[in-house]
Protein backbone atom coordinates (compact mmCIF):
# COMPACT_ATOMS: atom_id res chain seq x y z
CA UNK A 1 0.00 0.00 0.00
CA UNK A 2 2.07 3.18 -1.23
CA UNK A 3 0.88 6.38 -3.02
CA UNK A 4 2.06 6.32 -6.17
CA UNK A 5 0.97 7.25 -9.76
CA UNK A 6 -1.95 5.43 -9.95
CA UNK A 7 -3.17 8.88 -8.19
CA UNK A 8 -2.17 11.12 -11.24
CA UNK A 9 -3.82 8.85 -13.38
CA UNK A 10 -7.17 8.67 -11.42
CA UNK A 11 -7.16 12.16 -10.83
CA UNK A 12 -7.49 12.26 -15.08
CA UNK A 13 -9.65 9.50 -15.18
CA UNK A 14 -11.95 12.05 -12.90
CA UNK A 15 -11.42 14.81 -14.34
CA UNK A 16 -12.43 13.15 -18.00
CA UNK A 17 -15.60 11.96 -16.34
CA UNK A 18 -16.88 14.59 -15.17
CA UNK A 19 -16.10 16.91 -17.87
CA UNK A 20 -18.15 14.29 -19.87
CA UNK A 21 -21.25 14.73 -17.37
CA UNK A 22 -21.08 17.81 -17.61
CA UNK A 23 -21.11 18.06 -21.57
CA UNK A 24 -22.79 15.24 -22.28
CA UNK A 25 -25.29 14.03 -19.46
CA UNK A 26 -25.94 16.76 -16.96
CA UNK A 27 -27.59 19.28 -19.42
CA UNK A 28 -29.43 17.03 -21.07
CA UNK A 29 -31.27 15.22 -18.21
CA UNK A 30 -32.02 18.47 -16.71
CA UNK A 31 -33.66 19.96 -19.70
CA UNK A 32 -36.09 16.52 -19.96
CA UNK A 33 -36.71 17.03 -16.37
CA UNK A 34 -37.67 20.98 -16.60
CA UNK A 35 -39.53 20.87 -20.40
CA UNK A 36 -41.24 17.54 -18.80
CA UNK A 37 -42.27 19.95 -15.28
CA UNK A 38 -43.18 22.79 -17.62
CA UNK A 39 -45.36 20.67 -19.77
CA UNK A 40 -47.35 18.98 -16.39
CA UNK A 41 -47.33 22.50 -15.13
CA UNK A 42 -49.18 23.99 -18.12
CA UNK A 43 -51.49 20.63 -18.37
CA UNK A 44 -52.26 21.51 -15.00
CA UNK A 45 -53.14 24.59 -15.74
CA UNK A 46 -55.27 23.73 -19.31
CA UNK A 47 -57.29 21.42 -16.30
CA UNK A 48 -57.85 23.86 -13.91
CA UNK A 49 -58.73 26.64 -16.55
CA UNK A 50 -60.88 23.78 -18.15
CA UNK A 51 -62.77 22.80 -14.99
CA UNK A 52 -63.96 26.82 -14.56
CA UNK A 53 -65.13 26.50 -17.99
CA UNK A 54 -67.38 23.71 -17.13
CA UNK A 55 -68.51 25.04 -13.93
CA UNK A 56 -69.61 28.00 -16.26
CA UNK A 57 -71.08 25.95 -18.65
CA UNK A 58 -73.06 23.85 -16.16
CA UNK A 59 -74.97 27.08 -14.70
CA UNK A 60 -75.51 28.20 -18.16
CA UNK A 61 -77.13 25.18 -18.71
CA UNK A 62 -78.91 25.58 -15.47
CA UNK A 63 -80.33 28.73 -16.40
CA UNK A 64 -81.34 27.49 -20.31
CA UNK A 65 -83.29 24.84 -18.43
CA UNK A 66 -84.79 27.03 -15.97
CA UNK A 67 -86.07 29.06 -18.74
CA UNK A 68 -86.79 26.43 -20.74
CA UNK A 69 -88.97 24.84 -18.14
CA UNK A 70 -91.16 27.92 -17.50
CA UNK A 71 -91.35 28.71 -21.23
CA UNK A 72 -92.97 25.08 -21.26
CA UNK A 73 -95.15 25.09 -17.75
CA UNK A 74 -96.07 28.63 -19.68
CA UNK A 75 -97.05 27.24 -23.22
CA UNK A 76 -99.17 24.54 -21.33
CA UNK A 77 -101.08 26.99 -19.33
CA UNK A 78 -101.89 28.99 -22.54
CA UNK A 79 -102.65 25.49 -23.83
CA UNK A 80 -105.05 24.22 -21.09
CA UNK A 81 -107.14 27.77 -21.77
CA UNK A 82 -107.32 27.61 -24.98
CA UNK A 83 -109.09 23.71 -24.95
CA UNK A 84 -111.04 25.07 -22.01
CA UNK A 85 -112.51 27.80 -24.55
CA UNK A 86 -112.55 25.76 -27.21
CA UNK A 87 -114.65 23.01 -24.77
CA UNK A 88 -116.72 26.32 -23.67
CA UNK A 89 -117.57 27.43 -26.99
CA UNK A 90 -118.16 23.72 -28.78
CA UNK A 91 -120.71 23.55 -25.46
CA UNK A 92 -122.50 26.54 -26.17
CA UNK A 93 -122.34 25.94 -30.02
CA UNK A 94 -124.08 22.74 -28.57
CA UNK A 95 -126.66 24.43 -26.47
CA UNK A 96 -127.75 26.40 -29.12
CA UNK A 97 -127.87 24.01 -31.44
CA UNK A 98 -130.29 22.20 -29.61
CA UNK A 99 -132.91 25.49 -28.53
CA UNK A 100 -132.72 26.22 -32.51
CA UNK A 101 -133.21 22.19 -33.01
CA UNK A 102 -135.86 22.16 -30.21
CA UNK A 103 -137.47 25.22 -31.70
CA UNK A 104 -137.80 24.28 -35.20
CA UNK A 105 -139.30 21.26 -33.31
CA UNK A 106 -142.08 22.92 -31.91
CA UNK A 107 -142.28 25.52 -34.69
CA UNK A 108 -142.91 22.69 -36.94
CA UNK A 109 -145.19 20.96 -34.57
CA UNK A 110 -147.01 24.07 -33.91
CA UNK A 111 -147.64 24.20 -37.53
CA UNK A 112 -148.58 20.63 -38.20
CA UNK A 113 -150.79 20.88 -35.47
CA UNK A 114 -152.65 24.04 -37.09
CA UNK A 115 -152.76 22.11 -40.37
CA UNK A 116 -154.54 19.23 -38.83
CA UNK A 117 -157.05 21.66 -37.09
CA UNK A 118 -157.29 23.42 -40.50
CA UNK A 119 -157.95 19.98 -42.33
CA UNK A 120 -159.72 18.62 -39.27
CA UNK A 121 -162.23 22.18 -39.32
CA UNK A 122 -162.66 21.42 -43.03
CA UNK A 123 -163.31 18.14 -42.68
CA UNK A 124 -166.16 18.75 -40.13
CA UNK A 125 -167.77 21.60 -41.80
CA UNK A 126 -168.01 19.02 -45.12
CA UNK A 127 -169.45 16.52 -42.28
CA UNK A 128 -171.81 19.62 -41.18
CA UNK A 129 -172.76 20.56 -44.37
CA UNK A 130 -172.94 16.39 -45.07
CA UNK A 131 -175.16 16.09 -41.92
CA UNK A 132 -177.23 19.08 -42.82
CA UNK A 133 -177.47 18.54 -46.36
CA UNK A 134 -179.31 14.98 -45.54
CA UNK A 135 -181.23 16.94 -42.78
CA UNK A 136 -182.61 19.21 -45.05
CA UNK A 137 -183.92 16.79 -47.53
CA UNK A 138 -186.12 15.68 -44.97
CA UNK A 139 -187.25 18.60 -43.51
CA UNK A 140 -185.34 22.19 -43.84
CA UNK A 141 -186.56 24.83 -42.64
CA UNK A 142 -184.27 27.56 -43.12
CA UNK A 143 -185.72 29.78 -40.39
CA UNK A 144 -186.13 27.14 -37.78
CA UNK A 145 -182.53 25.81 -38.23
CA UNK A 146 -180.31 28.02 -39.59
CA UNK A 147 -179.37 29.46 -36.34
CA UNK A 148 -178.80 26.29 -35.14
CA UNK A 149 -176.16 25.51 -38.18
CA UNK A 150 -174.24 28.48 -37.54
CA UNK A 151 -173.79 27.92 -33.92
CA UNK A 152 -172.59 24.50 -34.94
CA UNK A 153 -169.89 25.78 -37.43
CA UNK A 154 -169.13 28.93 -34.89
CA UNK A 155 -168.58 25.79 -32.46
CA UNK A 156 -165.67 24.23 -34.41
CA UNK B 1 -13.53 -20.24 0.14
CA UNK B 2 -10.40 -21.93 -1.90
CA UNK B 3 -6.70 -21.75 -1.66
CA UNK B 4 -5.31 -19.81 -4.34
CA UNK B 5 -1.77 -19.97 -5.06
CA UNK B 6 -1.23 -22.05 -2.67
CA UNK B 7 1.19 -21.44 0.10
CA UNK B 8 1.02 -19.01 3.52
CA UNK B 9 -2.35 -20.29 4.95
CA UNK B 10 -4.53 -17.25 6.46
CA UNK B 11 -2.15 -15.04 6.57
CA UNK B 12 -1.05 -15.61 2.96
CA UNK B 13 -4.13 -15.50 1.76
CA UNK B 14 -5.39 -12.80 3.48
CA UNK B 15 -2.01 -10.82 2.04
CA UNK B 16 -2.81 -12.22 -1.33
CA UNK B 17 -5.74 -10.16 -1.28
CA UNK B 18 -4.81 -7.17 -0.15
CA UNK B 19 -1.88 -6.78 -2.50
CA UNK B 20 -2.40 -4.62 -6.09
CA UNK B 21 -1.47 -5.89 -9.53
CA UNK B 22 1.56 -3.59 -9.80
CA UNK B 23 3.20 -2.04 -13.04
CA UNK B 24 6.07 -1.64 -13.31
CA UNK B 25 5.66 -4.75 -10.55
CA UNK B 26 7.28 -4.70 -7.51
CA UNK B 27 10.32 -2.07 -7.22
CA UNK B 28 7.88 0.79 -5.25
CA UNK B 29 9.13 3.34 -7.08
CA UNK B 30 6.35 6.82 -7.36
CA UNK B 31 6.15 5.79 -10.91
CA UNK B 32 4.27 2.27 -10.42
CA UNK B 33 0.82 2.30 -11.55
CA UNK B 34 -1.94 -0.15 -9.64
CA UNK B 35 -3.17 -1.53 -12.80
CA UNK B 36 -5.81 -3.30 -11.38
CA UNK B 37 -7.21 -0.50 -9.66
CA UNK B 38 -7.44 1.66 -12.50
CA UNK B 39 -8.85 -0.94 -14.49
CA UNK B 40 -11.72 -1.64 -12.39
CA UNK B 41 -12.21 2.60 -11.62
CA UNK B 42 -11.80 3.08 -15.54
CA UNK B 43 -14.87 0.30 -16.27
CA UNK B 44 -16.68 1.43 -13.39
CA UNK B 45 -16.39 5.10 -15.10
CA UNK B 46 -16.79 4.00 -18.30
CA UNK B 47 -20.03 1.81 -17.44
CA UNK B 48 -21.27 5.25 -15.37
CA UNK B 49 -20.61 7.65 -18.10
CA UNK B 50 -22.13 5.07 -21.13
CA UNK B 51 -25.15 4.00 -19.31
CA UNK B 52 -26.17 7.91 -18.37
CA UNK B 53 -25.16 8.96 -21.62
CA UNK B 54 -27.41 6.66 -23.24
CA UNK B 55 -30.52 8.03 -20.71
CA UNK B 56 -29.22 11.42 -21.84
CA UNK B 57 -28.98 11.05 -25.38
CA UNK B 58 -32.28 9.79 -25.78
CA UNK B 59 -33.98 11.90 -23.08
CA UNK B 60 -37.40 13.43 -24.05
CA UNK B 61 -39.55 14.89 -22.12
CA UNK B 62 -42.74 12.60 -22.98
CA UNK B 63 -43.05 9.79 -20.74
CA UNK B 64 -39.73 8.83 -19.67
CA UNK B 65 -38.52 4.59 -19.76
CA UNK B 66 -37.69 3.24 -16.89
CA UNK B 67 -34.25 3.80 -17.03
CA UNK B 68 -34.74 7.22 -18.15
CA UNK B 69 -36.82 7.52 -14.74
CA UNK B 70 -34.34 6.44 -12.97
CA UNK B 71 -31.15 8.59 -13.98
CA UNK B 72 -33.85 11.59 -14.00
CA UNK B 73 -34.34 10.75 -10.27
CA UNK B 74 -30.44 10.66 -9.55
CA UNK B 75 -30.04 13.70 -11.33
CA UNK B 76 -32.84 15.68 -9.18
CA UNK B 77 -32.08 13.86 -6.13
CA UNK B 78 -28.24 15.25 -6.56
CA UNK B 79 -29.75 18.93 -8.22
CA UNK B 80 -31.76 19.42 -4.69
CA UNK B 81 -29.09 18.89 -2.54
CA UNK B 82 -26.91 21.06 -4.92
CA UNK B 83 -29.16 23.38 -4.70
CA UNK B 84 -29.92 23.21 -0.92
CA UNK B 85 -25.92 24.27 -0.42
CA UNK B 86 -24.49 26.10 -3.05
CA UNK B 87 -26.20 28.99 -4.29
CA UNK B 88 -23.04 30.22 -7.04
CA UNK B 89 -23.75 30.04 -10.42
CA UNK B 90 -21.35 27.24 -11.27
CA UNK B 91 -22.47 24.73 -13.61
CA UNK B 92 -19.89 22.16 -12.83
CA UNK B 93 -20.72 21.52 -9.35
CA UNK B 94 -23.46 19.20 -9.88
CA UNK B 95 -22.12 17.42 -12.45
CA UNK B 96 -19.29 17.08 -10.30
CA UNK B 97 -21.51 15.78 -7.60
CA UNK B 98 -23.23 13.00 -9.63
CA UNK B 99 -19.94 11.69 -10.90
CA UNK B 100 -18.85 11.54 -7.66
CA UNK B 101 -22.19 9.48 -6.19
CA UNK B 102 -22.70 7.18 -8.79
CA UNK B 103 -19.09 6.28 -9.33
CA UNK B 104 -17.95 6.23 -5.77
CA UNK B 105 -20.92 4.06 -5.68
CA UNK B 106 -19.63 1.76 -8.26
CA UNK B 107 -16.65 1.17 -6.75
CA UNK B 108 -17.87 0.89 -3.57
CA UNK B 109 -20.23 -1.88 -4.85
CA UNK B 110 -17.22 -3.75 -5.96
CA UNK B 111 -16.94 -4.81 -2.59
CA UNK B 112 -20.13 -7.11 -2.67
CA UNK B 113 -18.88 -9.25 -5.55
CA UNK B 114 -17.57 -12.30 -3.81
CA UNK B 115 -13.95 -11.51 -2.71
CA UNK B 116 -12.31 -14.51 -4.56
CA UNK B 117 -14.56 -14.59 -7.68
CA UNK B 118 -12.21 -11.68 -9.45
CA UNK B 119 -9.36 -12.67 -8.39
CA UNK B 120 -9.48 -16.28 -9.52
CA UNK B 121 -10.80 -15.63 -12.66
CA UNK B 122 -7.70 -13.37 -13.08
CA UNK B 123 -5.37 -16.31 -11.76
CA UNK B 124 -6.96 -18.25 -14.83
CA UNK B 125 -6.02 -15.74 -17.09
CA UNK B 126 -2.47 -15.24 -15.68
CA UNK B 127 -2.68 -12.10 -13.61
CA UNK B 128 -1.07 -13.23 -10.50
CA UNK B 129 -2.35 -10.65 -7.77
CA UNK B 130 -6.18 -8.73 -8.09
CA UNK B 131 -7.77 -6.16 -5.53
CA UNK B 132 -11.35 -5.58 -7.19
CA UNK B 133 -12.59 -2.61 -4.58
CA UNK B 134 -11.01 0.09 -6.02
CA UNK B 135 -11.91 2.38 -3.42
CA UNK B 136 -9.70 0.19 -1.12
CA UNK B 137 -7.13 1.56 -2.79
CA UNK B 138 -5.42 5.23 -1.13
CA UNK B 139 -4.31 6.36 -4.41
CA UNK B 140 -8.19 5.87 -5.84
CA UNK B 141 -9.60 8.12 -2.98
CA UNK B 142 -6.83 10.66 -2.89
CA UNK B 143 -7.23 10.67 -6.57
CA UNK B 144 -10.67 11.87 -6.02
CA UNK B 145 -10.03 13.66 -3.51
CA UNK B 146 -6.94 16.11 -3.95
CA UNK B 147 -9.07 16.80 -7.31
CA UNK B 148 -11.66 18.06 -5.36
CA UNK B 149 -9.12 20.29 -3.29
CA UNK B 150 -7.68 21.76 -6.55
CA UNK B 151 -11.14 22.68 -7.33
CA UNK B 152 -11.67 24.21 -3.71
CA UNK B 153 -8.61 26.28 -5.07
CA UNK B 154 -10.07 27.20 -7.90
CA UNK B 155 -13.12 27.97 -6.78
CA UNK B 156 -11.89 30.34 -3.91
CA UNK B 157 -9.99 32.52 -6.84
CA UNK B 158 -13.06 32.48 -8.71
CA UNK B 159 -15.33 33.75 -5.98
CA UNK B 160 -13.03 36.38 -4.15
CA UNK B 161 -10.42 37.01 -6.58
CA UNK B 162 -6.59 35.79 -6.04
CA UNK B 163 -6.29 38.61 -3.33
CA UNK B 164 -9.28 37.98 -1.46
CA UNK B 165 -8.04 34.12 -1.30
CA UNK B 166 -4.90 35.56 -0.30
CA UNK B 167 -6.12 37.71 2.31
CA UNK B 168 -7.96 34.96 3.56
CA UNK B 169 -5.14 32.54 4.24
CA UNK B 170 -2.77 35.41 5.58
CA UNK B 171 -5.32 37.84 7.84
CA UNK B 172 -8.03 35.40 9.02
CA UNK B 173 -9.29 35.09 11.15
CA UNK B 174 -6.57 36.78 13.51
CA UNK B 175 -5.62 39.53 11.64
CA UNK B 176 -1.83 40.75 10.17
CA UNK B 177 -0.38 40.52 13.21
CA UNK B 178 -0.52 37.13 13.85
CA UNK B 179 0.39 36.14 10.35
CA UNK B 180 2.19 32.83 10.85
CA UNK B 181 -1.20 31.54 13.09
CA UNK B 182 -3.26 32.50 10.05
CA UNK B 183 -1.35 30.91 7.35
CA UNK B 184 -0.79 27.56 9.64
CA UNK B 185 -4.44 27.28 10.74
CA UNK B 186 -5.41 27.55 6.70
CA UNK B 187 -2.86 25.39 6.12
CA UNK B 188 -4.40 22.70 7.91
CA UNK B 189 -7.83 23.19 7.43
CA UNK B 190 -7.32 23.42 3.92
CA UNK B 191 -5.57 19.97 3.96
CA UNK B 192 -7.83 18.57 6.44
CA UNK B 193 -10.18 18.42 3.75
CA UNK B 194 -8.97 16.51 1.32
CA UNK B 195 -6.90 13.91 3.65
CA UNK B 196 -10.40 13.44 5.67
CA UNK B 197 -12.28 12.54 2.67
CA UNK B 198 -9.94 10.32 1.11
CA UNK B 199 -9.09 8.40 4.36
CA UNK B 200 -12.95 8.11 5.39
CA UNK B 201 -13.41 6.54 2.27
CA UNK B 202 -10.65 4.36 2.10
CA UNK B 203 -11.56 3.42 5.79
CA UNK B 204 -14.86 2.44 5.45
CA UNK B 205 -14.05 -0.12 2.54
CA UNK B 206 -11.07 -1.44 3.20
CA UNK B 207 -12.22 -2.39 6.92
CA UNK B 208 -15.61 -3.87 5.02
CA UNK B 209 -13.27 -5.62 2.13
CA UNK B 210 -10.80 -6.49 5.09
CA UNK B 211 -14.05 -8.35 6.82
CA UNK B 212 -15.32 -10.17 3.92
CA UNK B 213 -11.75 -11.50 3.54
CA UNK B 214 -11.66 -12.27 6.70
CA UNK B 215 -15.47 -14.53 6.68
CA UNK B 216 -14.16 -16.03 3.60
CA UNK B 217 -11.32 -17.78 5.91
CA UNK B 218 -14.04 -19.97 7.31
CA UNK B 219 -13.81 -22.57 4.27
CA UNK B 220 -10.19 -21.78 3.12
CA UNK B 221 -8.54 -25.05 2.15
CA UNK B 222 -11.50 -26.62 1.57
CA UNK B 223 -12.56 -28.55 -1.57
CA UNK B 224 -16.10 -29.41 -2.27
CA UNK B 225 -15.13 -32.97 -1.41
CA UNK B 226 -14.77 -31.91 1.95
CA UNK B 227 -18.09 -31.12 2.40
CA UNK B 228 -18.92 -34.15 3.78
CA UNK B 229 -17.40 -33.93 6.71
CA UNK B 230 -19.39 -32.06 10.00
CA UNK B 231 -16.48 -29.92 10.07
CA UNK B 232 -16.37 -28.39 7.02
CA UNK B 233 -20.12 -28.21 6.37
CA UNK B 234 -20.72 -26.12 9.41
CA UNK B 235 -18.18 -23.93 8.87
CA UNK B 236 -19.31 -23.27 5.31
CA UNK B 237 -23.02 -22.36 6.58
CA UNK B 238 -21.22 -19.77 8.90
CA UNK B 239 -19.37 -18.51 6.10
CA UNK B 240 -22.51 -18.37 4.48
CA UNK B 241 -24.90 -16.81 7.49
CA UNK B 242 -21.66 -13.99 8.22
CA UNK B 243 -21.32 -13.39 4.74
CA UNK B 244 -24.88 -12.68 3.98
CA UNK B 245 -25.00 -10.38 6.98
CA UNK B 246 -21.91 -8.58 6.41
CA UNK B 247 -22.89 -7.92 2.88
CA UNK B 248 -26.64 -6.82 3.75
CA UNK B 249 -25.02 -4.06 6.14
CA UNK B 250 -22.31 -3.34 3.60
CA UNK B 251 -25.08 -2.19 1.15
CA UNK B 252 -25.58 0.58 3.34
CA UNK B 253 -22.16 1.47 4.15
CA UNK B 254 -21.31 1.72 0.20
CA UNK B 255 -24.29 4.10 -0.29
CA UNK B 256 -23.74 5.91 2.88
CA UNK B 257 -19.77 6.42 1.93
CA UNK B 258 -20.71 7.54 -1.92
CA UNK B 259 -23.22 10.04 -0.24
CA UNK B 260 -20.94 11.34 2.21
CA UNK B 261 -18.30 11.92 -0.32
CA UNK B 262 -20.57 14.00 -2.20
CA UNK B 263 -22.01 15.61 0.02
CA UNK B 264 -18.78 16.77 1.52
CA UNK B 265 -17.63 17.94 -2.08
CA UNK B 266 -20.88 19.89 -2.78
CA UNK B 267 -20.12 21.78 1.25
CA UNK B 268 -16.75 22.40 0.48
CA UNK B 269 -16.93 23.89 -2.48
CA UNK B 270 -19.87 26.07 -1.61
CA UNK B 271 -17.81 27.46 1.66
CA UNK B 272 -15.27 27.92 -0.62
CA UNK B 273 -17.43 30.29 -3.04
CA UNK B 274 -18.34 32.27 -0.10
CA UNK B 275 -16.50 34.93 2.06
CA UNK B 276 -15.99 33.88 5.33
Amino acid sequence: MSINATLLAQCLVFLALVWFTMKFIWPQVLEAIDQRNKEIADGLEAAARGRSELDAAQGRIEQLVSEARSQASEIIEQANGRASRIVDEAREEGERERLRLVESAHSEIERETMQARDELREQVAELAIAGAEKILQREIDAGVHGAMLQRFANRI
Amino acid sequence: MAAESGDGGSAGYIEHHLTNYQWPSGDGGFWTLHLDSLFYSVLLGVLFAGSFYFAARRATAGVPGRWQSFVEMLVDFVNTQVKDAYHGPSKLLAPLALTIFCWVFLMNFMDLVPVDLLPEIGLLLGIEYMKVVPSTDLNITFGLSLTVFVLIIVFSIRAKGLGGFGREIFFKPFGKWLLPFNVTLKVVEELAKPMSLALRLFGNLYAGELIFILIALFTLGNTLTSLVTSAAAFSFVVQFALGLAWALFHILVITLQAFIFMMLTIVYLSMASEEH
